[in-house]
């Protein structure tokens, strides 16, 4: 029997109920649709939060202070002022696989310009911020290496900040007062937005890490370092030269606990990496499940079915079919239900995952393995749901069949 | 082409209970003969008419069908044999509903695994031979009776079988149908085709050129008919019914 034909029969046979066929497709359109929509959706979460991760700068190491050890009370990470600005200079100068460092001296204040005032986070940063965090300059210049020698009052300003002081102008050249310093403005920083925890990362002024040092804050030692790698497939070796160069100048014995802590944006990335890859599996693995119960329902109509047919059946037996022509028929049905509704689904599936993108705003991305593997496994359920009706029908004897009523 | 069997037997259990339908049939039948087999309900008739049909196995005995032993065939040849050299005629005709006059004849050739590029041409054949030319696009519930019957010949023909089997297949027509079949079968006959007809009607039987009787799974008579009675002229003694083939 021609495979074309028995697909010409099999369409008849659906085409004559209409309404069942339809329905029990929905199953496997439903169960489709859902598992690219929520594919979709778990990789456009992972897509932003790499995206987010990239903007931080994809090779950039932070170094924190350890925690204090004091009379067996531990305080937590960044308590202890270990960390100084020469440790920052002997890391640029002595790792071979770092490219740029710069101290962090990190405070909160209140800013005024004019007669509006908004408080903000003031960070001191050496000119290499400009490149180890990869941030651009909207508008001016960023301070040089001599402002960082002269501790001299300027400030590039995040946009936030902008917003808030000077709605609507130019802030270069204006004067802007923290803590009652006065501080020029030199320059703003291209917006970056919210990252992954929801944090305004436009809400600063950075100012040269000296200047916060000596004139905001009266401190000597610095808060932590950042630290770009020559490459990204560096960091690990950036890592290890860092932590071996300071437990050397902090004369930390071996065997003893280090006084500072190494992390790597690619620690964060992976975490925040598999935490989305989690979701998406644990999305598609609930959607998988509306596909098997599709699967069950179109099981269960070609039982009705083989049933409702047991007379057609016994003619074709009569007329020559053999069991393996009955099986092949019944199973190409059950396969064009599944497929056809794999296909309707799949069409659905990215409309709509389009239309949460719309109506979201969240990236959303129609994974092409995620359509093939739904369709693949859609004929799959057809020909595994089908294949115990379509064998009951192949099995039936011909005689009992004719006499079926 | 020869039918024979020897000794055949055909026990069902029901239960604790045995039914012998068949119990001991010894029969042949040459190529191109043209046989009633009549009796009671219940006598065997149709039992008989499976295995020869190989629709179904005897317990006992053989059955030969041009020297092959058939009660040795597995499901797989038997279906092969039904499609090549059998065709059926039954008395509820069998035709797949839904289904054009035309696909249904097209039907056993789905099965045999040849071209499909002239089945349609051999289907309109067929159905022009049994005399239903222009009714191919229909479907069974707008033909009559004996149009959906001579669809059902149609269908039987198209493989040309060596042997029609043809279970009461006037059981469901009025006289004048009937007759009109019995004489497609005569046609048939001629052409060399052997017919074996199930029925209970005498008048039917007497169409054959023999007759053989059953009662309790057995032969009890065996005749040739002396004078068969023709068809084609009985036909002119009847009044044409003016409900035929009207719809």
């Amino acid at each position: 029997m021609r495979y074309l034909q028995i697909l010409r029969v099999a369409y008849k046979a659906l085409s004559r109920n209409k309404m069942r066929s339809s329905l029990t497709m929905l199953g496997i359109i439903i169960g489709v649709g859902a598992v690219i929509a929520m594919v979709g959706i778990g990789q456009g979460a992972k897509k932003m939060v790499d995206t987010q991760i990239a903007s931080l700068g994809d090779n950039l190491l932070t170094i924190f202070p350890g925690s204090q050890f004091h009379g067996g009370v531990r305080s937590g990470a960044g308590t202890m002022t270990t960390l100084t600005e020469e440790d920052a200079k002997a890391i640029k100068e002595n790792c071979s696989a770092v490219l740029r460092v710069s101290p962090v001296v990190r405070t909160g204040a209140q800013v005024v310009a004019g007669n509006l005032n908004w408080g903000t986070r003031i960070e001191g940063y050496s000119p290499d911020f400009v490149s180890i965090r990869s941030w651009s300059l909207a508008s001016g210049t960023f301070f040089t290496d001599q402002d960082v020698r002269g501790a001299t009052k300027v400030c590039v300003l995040g946009k936030t900040v902008v917003d808030n002081l000077f709605p609507g102008q130019s802030p270069v050249g204006e004067i802007i007062r923290i803590n009652k310093l006065p501080f020029r403005v030199i320059g703003t920083l291209t917006p970056k937005g919210q990252n992954a925890f929801g944090h305004d990362q436009d809400d600063l002024i950075i100012v040269p890490y000296t200047t916060a040092q000596k004139k905001i804050m009266g401190i000597t030692f610095i808060n932590s370092i950042i630290a770009s790698a020559t490459d990204r497939k560096q960091i690990n070796l950036a890592e290890e030269q860092i932590t071996q160069l300071l437990r050397q100048r902090h004369k930390t014995p071996p065997g003893e606990e280090d006084d500072f802590r190494v992390r790597s944006q690619l620690d964060i990335a992976s975490v925040a990496g598999s935490t989305s890859g989690v979701m998406t599996i644990l999305l598609g693995a609930i959607a998988s499940v509306s596909l098997i119960v599709g699967g069950i329902g179109i099981m269960n109509i070609m039982l009705v079915s083989v049933t409702e047919r047991t007379r057609e059946i016994g003619i074709r037996m009569a007329v020559g079919a053999k069991s393996k022509d009955i099986l092949t028929q019944f199973l190409i049905e059950s396969m064009v239900l599944s497929l056809f509704g794999g296909i309707v689904g799949i069409i659905l599936g990215i409309l709509s995952s389009q239309l949460i993108s719309i109506l979201l705003h969240w990236p959303i991305f129609t994974s092409v393995p995620a359509v093939a593997l739904s369709f693949f496994f859609a004929g799959f359920v057809g020909v595994f749901f089908g294949f115990y009706p379509a064998r009951k029908a192949s099995n039936l004897d011909p005689i009992e069949a004719l006499r079926y009523e | 082409m020869f039918i024979s069997t020897e000794d055949l037997f055909k026990i069902y259990k029901l239960g604790d209970f045995e039914i012998n339908a068949l119990r001991g049939i010894n029969l042949f039948i040459e190529k191109s003969e043209f046989v009633a087999i009549m009796g009671p309900s219940g006598s065997g008739k149709s039992t008989l008419m499976h295995i020869l049909g190989c629709l179904d196995r005897p317990t006992r005995g053989r059955y030969l069908l041009d020297g092959e032993d058939i009660s040795l065939l597995d499901r797989n040849s038997l279906a092969r044999i039904r499609n090549s050299k059998i065709g059926f005629v039954f008395q509820s005709f069998n035709l797949l509903s839904r289904t054009t006059a035309l696909e249904n004849v097209e039907l056993p050739l789905l099965y045999n695994g040849n071209s499909s590029k002239d089945n349609i041409e051999k289907a309109k054949r067929a159905l022009s031979l049994v005399g239903l030319e222009g009714r191919e696009n229909s479907y069974p519930n707008q033909l009559s009776g004996g149009q959906q019957q001579r669809v059902a010949i149609a269908r039987a023909l198209i493989n040309n079988p060596a042997i029609i089997l043809a279970d009461e297949p006037t059981g469901n027509l009025d006289t004048r149908t009937s007759v009109e079949v019995m004489d497609i079968f005569q046609y048939l006959n001629k052409s060399g085709i052997t017919i074996i007809l199930i029925t209970h009607e005498k008048d039917i039987a007497s169409y054959a050129k023999r007759n053989i009787t059953f009662r309790d799974g057995k032969i009890i008579k065996d005749e040739i008919v002396p004078n068969p009675k023709i068809a084609k002229e009985e036909l002119l003694t009847l009044p044409v019914t003016d409900v035929k083939e009207t719809i």
